[in-house]
């Protein structure tokens, strides 16, 4: 089968630009460190949401130097997020955990590269680092139901010394700006160290 | 002779099938304009913020899965029987399939419109994607199911006809139209089976109350091992134009058969092992895959590129035959009159541009720049709503004349049609583009928020939604130029005068005979296709139904 010259150039040249794009994308994830939403490993029941991490969402210092936040984003709102911003520390190292008991959502904190999908029965893992204290939009970009359109939220950075800790550093719960003692002690049994339970391995 | 001559009965088929699709794209491009003037603030009296919902999933059901359909059947029909110069071979067959094909598109249909009609029992505002849980009735999922069984119909009507041919030409290669046509039915059969698996054994029975739960993340699995294979679905029958027919309209021949065959090859080979690059923010998937895919996805734009290639060296070739001179000066030479050459070129053109917002698209990490932001659509309306759109359109100006044997009429009319499209289509796709990048989400009706700011690098989203509903005004008086040449071509009388186009279609310039005949081999295609999707595909989807097929699993939640 004969191939113009030309095109057998043009051929080479396209197969060296689709490795590039490929190359960029490897370089992306394994030198920068950005890469996307994975598998956690971890599926609960969405009917269920109260035998897990998400029964009691909010934030908490998961250690020194590791903030985590639960998420439930369900029709149409995210809590915490919506009636109360998602308070997390700058200059630390934040993971969030977000899951739906309804149907699927969108998570998306305009102008990050924080952006997922929540589905029932998964969990949506994002791990960031905030720089500087600064307040997000967080919106719902997938159409959930009749009340999509105002499902939004504000996700708040603020410095690490104004989300309290408790004594030992492993626990402690802030679900929103005026985080209350009581809030913290409700949730110092639920460790976040500990994986929800799942549905199965 | 021209076609309705030599095959009246399939010319009625064909026929038929594209007044459903311009029916479709006609009203589709009505609820369009709403869209717009909706999400825009420019007008929000017609309906209200929910009935949005169903209106957008009209629109997606009529443009993505409707008119394409629709359009591509009749396209293949006339392109099988005419390069194998046969008819189909029971002709009650033909019209079964369209039939069911049609009942399914109103059964849809029907049920979209009870969500906003209030004597209607039905609700089917779930989009043209219906992600489980958000539930619509039972007749919405028969009626997609429908519509794909009878399009399998069409499927079938094709392969069968090209075994009888062989039969009579055991040592013949086949026609590159109908090479073309087989392989993206082939294409078509392998990708509806994920859909038609999601619809016929979850959805369809836990809407009607069979089963109690479905797993959320493996019916939107299977809906995107569907989804992505789907845009080749579209995609490939326009490229089937401008390999076939765009080259005569140039002025003169194909380039390279055999690469075309090639081409076609890989996309049947590659479209669907990449479908998880529409699920890079979905939790439950690893990472591995979504890079794997992310890979062959990549790896699928070389076809493109090599179509890219063929198509401006067919029109160069064309245009030095009509006397075009000098590096550029050429494309001075060519018909830029003609509606359907100059449509098929301002595709092509369209289509090129959408490509690097794909590549953006495709990246795993980049995506999350974009992903479900008023960007995506800037894109598709690109890609379908254009590159396929407007082919179609503007082959429908060459095709309809010889389907019904009258000349196209208001030809001043079709001559700016494709000019307007397309700059509407700049417009509105350019200002989805960027407001998206500003995080404004798509399928959102009233995307403005209390809580949330978005920024705009250039231009204020004002100025965006101003240029987002002029260009949808513009696309809309486009639609009804074409709807107008169309309708007044069909109507009017047979005249004495001949056609002035004819379906003659000049060899290509390298034909098939020094190719290897192992490329007309189709069993061979579909053996490594299966075996790509079972590597693609085995794991994840093993992996999802070991705790059981309905678990992690949602009850219905109607919309
Ligand atoms: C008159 C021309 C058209 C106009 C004014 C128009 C307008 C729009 C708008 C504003 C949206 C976004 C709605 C939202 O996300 O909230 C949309 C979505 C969409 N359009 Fe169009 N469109 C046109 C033609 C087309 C064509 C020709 C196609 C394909 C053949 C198409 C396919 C789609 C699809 C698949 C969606 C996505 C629906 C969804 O998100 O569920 N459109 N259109
Ligand atoms: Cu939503
Ligand atoms: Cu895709």
């Amino acid at each position: 089968m004969e191939i113009h010259r030309l095109e057998k150039i043009w051929i080479a040249v396209s197969l060296v630009f689709i490795v590039g794009l490929v190359a960029s994308i490897v370089y992306g994830v394994a030198g920068m460190g950005v890469g996307t939403v994975g598998d956690t490993g971890q599926q609960l029941d969405p009917n269920a949401l109260e035998e897990t991490r998400f029964a009691d969402p909010g934030g908490h210092w998961a250690s020194d130097d590791h903030y985590v936040v639960t998420v439930v984003a369900r029709q149409f709102l995210f809590q915490p997020g919506s009636q109360e911003p998602v308070m997390v520390p700058a200059n630390t190292t934040v993971t969030l955990y977000v899951t739906s008991p309804d149907v699927v959502h969108g998570f998306d904190v305009v102008g990050t590269h924080l952006n997922a999908m929540v589905i029932p029965g998964q969990v949506t893992k994002l791990t960031t680092e905030f720089d500087e204290p600064k307040s997000y939009g967080i919106v719902c970009h997938e159409y959930c139901g009749a009340g999509h359109q105002s499902m939004a939220g504000q996700l708040v950075v603020v410095p690490a010394d104004e989300l309290p800790r408790n004594e030992s550093g492993a626990a402690g719960n802030t679900s929103g700006a005026n985080a209350t003692s009581e809030s913290a002690t409700a949730s110092a049994d639920a460790s976040p160290a500990v994986a929800p339970p799942e549905v199965s391995a | 002779m021209t076609y309705v001559d030599d095959f009246p009965g399939e010319a009625r088929v064909v026929r038929t099938a594209f007044a459903v699709a311009f029916a479709s794209i006609g009203l589709g491009g009505a609820l369009g304009v709403l869209q717009a003037l909706f999400r825009t603030g420019y007008s929000r009296s017609l309906f209200s913020a929910v009935d949005y919902y169903s209106v957008l999933t009209a629109h997606g059901v009529l443009m993505a899965l409707v008119f394409t359909t629709f359009f591509i059947v009749g396209l293949f029909a006339w392109g099988v029987t005419r390069s194998l110069d046969t008819g189909f071979r029971d002709l009650r067959f033909t019209w079964g399939w369209l039939a069911l094909m049609t009942l399914g598109t109103l059964l849809a249909f029907v049920s979209i419109l009870g969500g906003i009609v209030g004597f209607i029992p039905t609700h089917a505002a779930v989009l043209y994607t219906f992600y489980a849980p958000l539930e619509a009735s039972p007749t919405f999922y028969l009626g997609l199911a429908l519509l794909v069984v009878g399009s399998w119909g069409a499927g079938v009507d094709y392969v069968l006809t090209l075994r009888d041919w062989r039969a009579d030409n055991p040592d013949e290669r086949i026609p590159l139209q109908t090479f073309m046509a087989v392989s993206t039915m082939l294409l078509w059969f392998v990708c509806t089976l994920g859909v038609a698996v999601e619809v016929v054994v979850f959805l369809l029975p836990w809407s009607l109350g069979l089963i109690p739960r479905v797993d959320p993340l493996l019916t939107r699995t299977l809906f995107w091992y569907f989804g992505h294979a789907v845009v080749y679905f579209w995609l490939l029958p326009a490229y089937f134009v401008w390999y076939t027919i765009f080259p005569k309209l140039s002025g003169g021949r194909l380039f390279s058969d055999p690469l075309a065959r090639v081409v076609f090859v890989l996309f049947l080979v590659l479209s669907t092992p990449v479908g998880v690059h529409h699920q890079y923010g979905d939790p439950g998937l690893s990472q591995g895959l979504k890079f794997v895919q992310m890979t062959s996805t990549y790896f699928i734009l070389l076809p493109s590129l090599l179509t890219a290639f063929t198509v401006v060296a067919s029109m160069e070739h064309g245009a030095r035959q009509r006397g075009g001179e000098g590096r550029f000066g050429w494309l001075r030479a060519l018909p830029w009159e003609n509606p359907s050459f100059s449509g098929i070129a301002l595709a092509g053109l369209a289509f090129a541009a959408s490509g690097f917002g794909g590549m953006v698209n495709a990246g795993l990490n980049v995506n999350a720049l974009v992903h479900n932001t008023m960007w995506v659509p800037g894109h598709f309306h690109l890609t379908v709503g254009t590159a396929v759109a407007l082919t179609f359109m503007a082959i429908t100006y060459w095709l309809l004349p010889q389907l019904t044997g009258k000349r196209l009429r208001l030809r001043t009319l079709a001559a700016v049609q494709p000019y307007l499209w397309f700059v509407g289509m700049v417009f509105m796709s350019n200002a989805m583009h960027r407001i998206g990048l500003a995080g404004v989400p798509r399928r959102t009706s009233e995307p403005q928020y209390e809580q949330v700011i978005f920024n705009t690098p250039i231009a204020s989203i004002g100025e965006l939604h101003l240029q987002t509903v002029g260009g949808a005004f513009l696309l809309f008086a486009s639609l009804l130029c074409f709807l107008a040449v169309v309708g007044s071509t069909w109507l009017g009388e047979r005249g004495a005068k001949p056609l002035a186009v004819n379906g003659h279609i000049p060899s290509a310039l390298s034909g098939p005979e020094h190719s290897p005949r192992v490329l007309d081999d189709f069993r061979v295609w579909v053996a490594l296709t299966v075996l790509l999707l079972l590597i693609a595909y085995g794991p994840p989807l093993a992996a999802m139904v070991q705790n059981g097929l309905f678990a992690p699993g949602s009850a219905p939640i109607p919309a």
